[in-house]
């Protein structure tokens, strides 16, 4: 990833988390990515161009239309999500781990 | 997507899975009867279920039976809150549990079926929840919602470069 800071900090909006995980679905252009967000094509724009900056999406010229893809680095920012994702998680069931160890037999846990 | 487990919790795995699916799973030292109840019982859920740090669930509400509702409600010292509201399907005691939820954001989002079902593992429980969204648009936008919400206090360390 040639600029990560570039990258985070894009990353650091949930519209544009979003978008990208629309994208990591596949080429699409602004037009289908402004509708299930309910935001103007501007609006979508200028988020693509933030996204662009960082390297974390390629757009191609096709008429008038410019259809966005995903870059490669932006496959591992994808990855990093899911892995914050599990840590969010994980610190719930870390707290569950000290809940059950707490929990007495016969309220059906398993006391260590 | 990914299908590897995160080296720092080897016990823990998330995992996307056809185009609808996400699914977790998760090992504990407990019976399934406890893990089960750690699921089911308000009083308990809301010692654990809070994502980031500094959230609490202030209201939890599960209306254990085929057809009860729940309302998970979480609130920041800041003054942010959110809800997701949903029914429960199918209860087996010990053993699964069948759920519907939403977020509301505040407009609700698509319907998320989970199923969660608690296997006895050694002395210990296998969980596996397994989220079924209408669409692969709507699990994409839930995994960044999800992340939204869920990972502000991860994201913030990751900035700074990942000092766990």
């Amino acid at each position: 990833m040639s600029n990560l800071d570039s990258a985070f900090s894009a990353l650091g909006d949930p519209t544009r988390r979003a978008i990208l995980a629309r994208l990591a679905l596949g080429e699409t252009t602004v037009m289908e990515l402004a509708r299930p967000f309910a935001m103007t094509q501007p609006a979508v724009s200028r988020h693509l161009k933030v996204l662009e900056a960082a390297g974390l999406i390629v757009r191609r010229a096709e008429g008038a239309r410019r259809p966005a893809r995903l870059a490669e680095p932006a496959l591992d920012a994808i990855d990093q999500w899911l892995d914050m994702l599990r840590q969010a998680l994980a610190r719930n069931y870390d707290r569950l781990d000290q809940v059950l160890a707490g929990m007495k037999p016969e309220n059906g846990g398993n006391p260590q | 997507m990914s299908s590897t487990q995160t080296p720092a919790n080897p016990r823990l795995t998330l995992t996307t899975e056809g185009d609808t699916h996400v699914v977790v799973t998760r090992r504990f030292n407990a019976k399934p009867e406890g893990v089960y109840r750690a699921h089911t019982d308000p009083q308990i859920i809301q010692k654990w279920l809070l994502g980031p740090e500094g959230w609490t669930m202030p209201v939890c509400i599960n209306d254990n039976r085929p057809g009860g509702k729940m309302r998970y409600e979480w609130a920041n010292a800041k003054g942010h809150s959110f809800f997701i509201t949903g029914e429960l399907l199918e209860l087996e005691p010990g053993r699964r549990i069948v759920h519907v939820e939403r977020m509301h954001l505040p407009d609700p989002t698509p319907d998320n079926l989970v199923e969660t079902t608690f296997e006895p593992d050694g002395d210990g429980t296998l969980m596996t929840m397994r989220m079924t969204l209408p669409n692969a648009e709507t699990r994409a936008q839930m995994l960044a919602t999800g992340m939204e919400r869920g990972m502000e206090a991860s994201y913030v360390r990751l900035e700074g470069l990942l000092p766990s």
